[in-house]
Order: structure tokens, then C-alpha cells, then sequence
């Protein structure tokens, strides 16, 4: 039976995790994420989890604790946020080439310079390819459903991949929502008893693990880590079918709110994404056909599942909360590739908006749709990236 | 030996056997080689030791011939070779000399 509580983003995911109780977890703190990890140590201390806690020095060490413990043959996790990611970024190469299962919330934060604790999305984004499968959630509930899933698809035998759950920092890991919580039997059956595949603490078959691969088969080796990218979509729906058999919730590759008959969309990652929800509500309670999608797999892209979702729009904005200096947003440049091999194509912008957690508000999602109501019509983009809520 | 593909490979690069280092023949990256002089030779096994390939081969307990399979030609054991009265038992040439 469900259980209805009011909890912050992180002690939701601390939960998840505790339902889960892995054998290993890497512990350092860092702003947003903290709280979490330190629910987490808490659970440990009371008794709670039979989990064994790994206190490092840094999350460069955090991670590569966890990729010698998962290779040794644990279930494992650790969390992080901003610059903890962003120095974890050589062993996040590591942890997915050797194909090992971690499962890791982050909390997302702007990077330094100048330094911000809040909330956007560039640390996720800035390792988008480092292979790891990389989920989102607007809310909390998405962010302890997300991260129970995770599990199932990391740790699938044709997967066998590390997994990222994605989650606001502050607007959702420091804000108290009201969730659902699942039965801790429920989780347990969900995620089912850890597989080994191939673990280093197997002595009778010993193993080596990162070995030197030069010229000769290393093209080979990352061509086959492309593929089983391209097995995560199947497994993530198939897992996703499962949970909402359990839980009455339903996910998918990403979510479409209003959008079947729109003319003009928004296209928006995490919490924003509630906001704008209800601007899209706003526009049609005034015959506007307004409609939103929201990417949850972020990684592998679903570029096909999406252009088809958008193909009958006339105008689309992709909102982009971290920027690419330069170039076009992140989040901008998948759609835009994803829209590309459509025969006829919605106009397309980007805008950039909440860096370093600045508001997001009704009012900029508003302007967003009334600029795309106008290039609907007029078939006329006049800037194709621009930042909003910004001052001049 | 036909060469494997994409779709032959064990996932994450692991190798599945133990002391498969042996099939690796590191003597192929050698550009000095050491050189025993059996007769200033004080037995000692420093070399056996210190070197990091195990190519010192010994036997019932005496230095034998190196292994030219897996020495890297590293110079390890010329330098730690105490030799007999400051004479060194071990020698570093150049190959193709
Ligand atoms: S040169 Fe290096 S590798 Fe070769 S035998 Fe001496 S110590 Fe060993
Ligand atoms: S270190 Fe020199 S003296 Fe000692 S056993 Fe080896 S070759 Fe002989």
C-alpha cells in the first residue's frame, strides 16, 4: 500500500535508496546533494541498511571507490552534484566503459565560475557523453520513482550500465512536496537480488579489469558500448511497464502534456517543466493549441520517438537551463537533430533561461509561447537563441 | 589470425582468465638488453628480485639465462647488480649491436 508523505527531492531519493539497501555506497558531500547522503549515512548508523559506507576525500575518489566495488561484484551507489560530478569526469568514463552498474542521483547545480550553488543543469549536461544512462525527473516523486527504476535498467543483463537520475537542486531536492511512497517488500521485489556478471571477489575465476586496448580493438570496444545504448530505450519502457503495474504511475521515454493536436510547443527539462504546464493550460483555456514535451531519457537521445511526438507542431522553443559558450543549447542541439531528418519540420528556437537557479516564472513561459504563436503565423524566426529573465 | 569484431568482445574488456599476461611477449619493446656475465656473478638474485617481468630465470636455486620473451630491457637489474668486487655482472647493450 502506498504510503502519502511530505518530503524534500533528496530525503524522497535517501528513501529509494534505503528500499533498496545496495551493498556499497560512496560518501562525500556537496551542496545541494548532502542532505542526501547524509539521510543516507544516518540509515547506515541506525541499523537500517546493511550498506557499507566508503567515506573519501573527494568524489574523484567516491567514484572510483564505487567502480572497484561494483567490479568486485556489489550493487552500488553514490551521489553528487556540480563540481563533485564535474571532478568525477575521468572515472565516469571508467565506471561505464567497464560496464558497471552504479547508480547515482544527482542533484543538479550550476558550475563554477563565478561559484553558485543552485540549480541548472550544466554538470549533467557537461557529461552527457561520458556513456553513462542519464534519466530526469521534474519532482520528487519523479526523482524516487526514477531512481527505483534506475536499478532495473542499469543492472539488466543485456544493459549492464551506470545510471544517472536527474533532479533540480534546491527546487526540488530542498522543497517539501507531497509523494507517494512505495512498501520497502514492494522495492525490494522490484528491483529483485543483485546479478553479478563478471565480479573480481569470484576467486576460483580470476579477472582483470581495464586493460590496455590500443589500436588494435579499442575502436571495436566503443562501437559495442554504442550498441547497448541503443538496447537502454526497450529495457527503460519495459521497466517502466513493470512500475506502473506496481505503483499506478506511468512513465515513458519522455512526457507529452497537450500535445497531440499543438500548434506550438515547449520543450523542457525537470521542474520548469511543472511550471510551464500550466501555462500550456493558460493558452488553451484562450483556443491557443499550446502543449509541452518533457525529455525524461536524456541519454541515449530517443531522437526518432521524439521527432515523431513533435512532427505536427508548426513552431517549437527548446529551453535550455545550461548553455554550450558559443554554440546552441544542449537540449537545443539533440531536438534540432532529432527534428532534422523530419520531411517537413516545426520552426525551431532556444532559449536559455534559470542559470545558476535564477526563477523560472509563468510569465517567461508566457512570452515564450505568445514569441512562438508569431512565428506560427508568420513562418518568420527572427533570433534563433536568446536568453530570457535576463537583464539588460 | 582473423581478428575480432565488434560483436566478439566481452563486455566492459574483461579478461576472463587468470595470468593472462603470459600471452603479452613485452620483450618486443626492448631497445637495451641486459647481458649476464656469468663470471662476475655473485649469485645474490637482487635481479630476481627487483626485476618487474620475471625475467630473471632461476633454478634449484641459481641465477640462470634471462628471458628475452618478456624483458623489457628496463636496466632495473644492471643497476641493483652488486656484482663481483664493483664488477658488474650485468650488462646493458644496445640491440642490433
Ligand atoms: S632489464 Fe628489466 S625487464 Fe629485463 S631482466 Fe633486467 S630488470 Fe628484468
Ligand atoms: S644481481 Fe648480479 S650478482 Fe646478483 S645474481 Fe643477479 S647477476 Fe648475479
Amino acid at each position: 500500500m502506498a504510503k502519502v508523505v511530505a518530503v524534500t527531492g533528496n530525503e524522497a531519493c535517501a528513501n529509494a535508496l534505503r528500499q533498496v539497501n545496495p551493498d556499497v555506497c560512496g560518501i562525500y558531500p556537496i551542496t545541494p546533494q548532502t542532505d542526501m547522503m547524509q539521510r543516507y549515512a544516518s540509515y547506515i548508523s541506525d541499523g537500517k541498511v546493511k550498506t557499507e559506507p566508503i567515506l573519501v576525500e573527494s568524489e574523484h575518489s567516491s567514484m572510483s571507490a564505487c567502480i572497484g566495488a561494483s567490479a568486485a561484484g556489489g550493487r552500488v551507489i553514490t551521489a553528487t552534484s556540480s563540481q563533485g560530478l564535474a571532478l568525477m569526469w575521468e572515472m565516469l568514463h571508467i565506471a561505464s566503459g567497464d560496464r558497471l552498474p552504479i547508480i547515482m542521483p544527482v542533484v543538479n547545480r550550476a558550475l563554477s565560475a563565478p561559484l553558485n550553488i543552485h540549480g541548472d543543469h550544466s554538470d549533467a549536461m557537461g557529461c552527457r557523453d561520458t556513456g553513462w544512462i542519464q534519466i530526469w525527473s521534474e519532482n520528487a516523486q519523479e526523482a524516487y520513482d526514477n531512481t527505483i527504476q534506475a536499478f532495473r535498467v542499469g543492472e539488466h543483463m543485456d544493459i549492464r550500465l551506470p545510471v544517472m537520475v536527474c533532479m533540480d537542486g534546491f527546487i526540488i531536492s530542498h522543497s517539501i512536496e507531497r509523494m507517494e511512497y512505495l512498501e520497502d517488500a514492494e522495492v525490494q521485489n522490484f528491483v529483485g537480488e543483485f546479478q553479478n556478471l563478471y565480479p573480481l571477489l569470484d576467486l576460483d575465476k580470476p579477472k582483470s579489469y581495464g586493460p590496455l586496448i590500443l589500436t588494435d580493438l579499442y575502436h571495436e570496444y566503443k562501437r559495442a558500448q554504442h550498441e547497448v545504448m541503443l538496447k537502454v530505450k526497450n529495457v527503460v519502457l519495459d521497466v517502466a511497464k513493470d512500475f506502473e503495474k506496481m505503483s499506478g504511475r506511468k512513465y515513458g521515454l519522455f512526457e507529452t502534456y497537450r500535445l497531440e493536436d499543438a500548434d506550438i510547443a515547449l520543450v523542457i527539462l525537470n521542474s520548469a517543466a511543472g511550471t510551464s504546464k500550466d501555462v500550456v493550460d493558460d493558452f488553451r483555456s484562450r483556443g491557443i493549441k499550446a502543449g509541452l514535451l518533457k525529455p525524461r531519457l536524456f541519454r541515449p537521445f530517443p531522437y526518432e520517438e521524439i521527432a515523431e511526438a513533435l512532427k505536427n507542431t508548426k513552431a517549437v522553443c527548446v529551453m535550455d537551463r545550461s548553455d554550450s559558450f558559443g554554440g546552441y543549447g544542449p537540449l537545443f542541439m539533440e531536438i534540432s537533430s532529432a527534428l532534422y531528418q523530419l520531411q517537413q519540420k516545426p520552426a525551431l528556437i532556444n532559449k536559455i533561461y534559470g542559470l545558476g537557479g535564477r526563477d523560472y516564472l509563468p510569465s517567461h513561459g508566457e512570452l515564450v509561447f505568445n514569441e512562438l504563436n508569431e512565428i506560427a503565423k508568420s513562418g518568420k524566426i527572427n533570433i534563433i537563441k536568446e536568453y530570457i529573465g535576463v537583464r539588460e | 589470425m582473423k581478428q575480432k569484431g565488434w560483436k566478439d568482445l566481452v563486455p566492459g574488456s574483461v579478461i576472463l582468465e587468470g595470468g593472462s599476461a603470459v600471452k603479452f611477449k613485452t620483450g618486443s619493446w626492448r631497445a637495451y638488453r641486459p647481458v649476464w656475465k656469468e663470471e662476475n656473478c655473485i649469485q645474490c638474485l637482487f635481479c630476481w628480485i627487483y626485476c618487474p617481468d620475471m625475467s630473471i630465470k632461476v633454478k634449484d636455486g641459481k641465477r640462470g639465462e634471462f628471458d628475452y620473451d618478456y624483458c623489457k630491457g628496463c636496466g632495473i637489474c644492471a643497476l641493483e647488480c652488486p656484482g663481483k668486487k664493483g664488477v658488474k655482472a650485468i650488462v646493458m647493450i644496445e640491440e642490433g649491436t
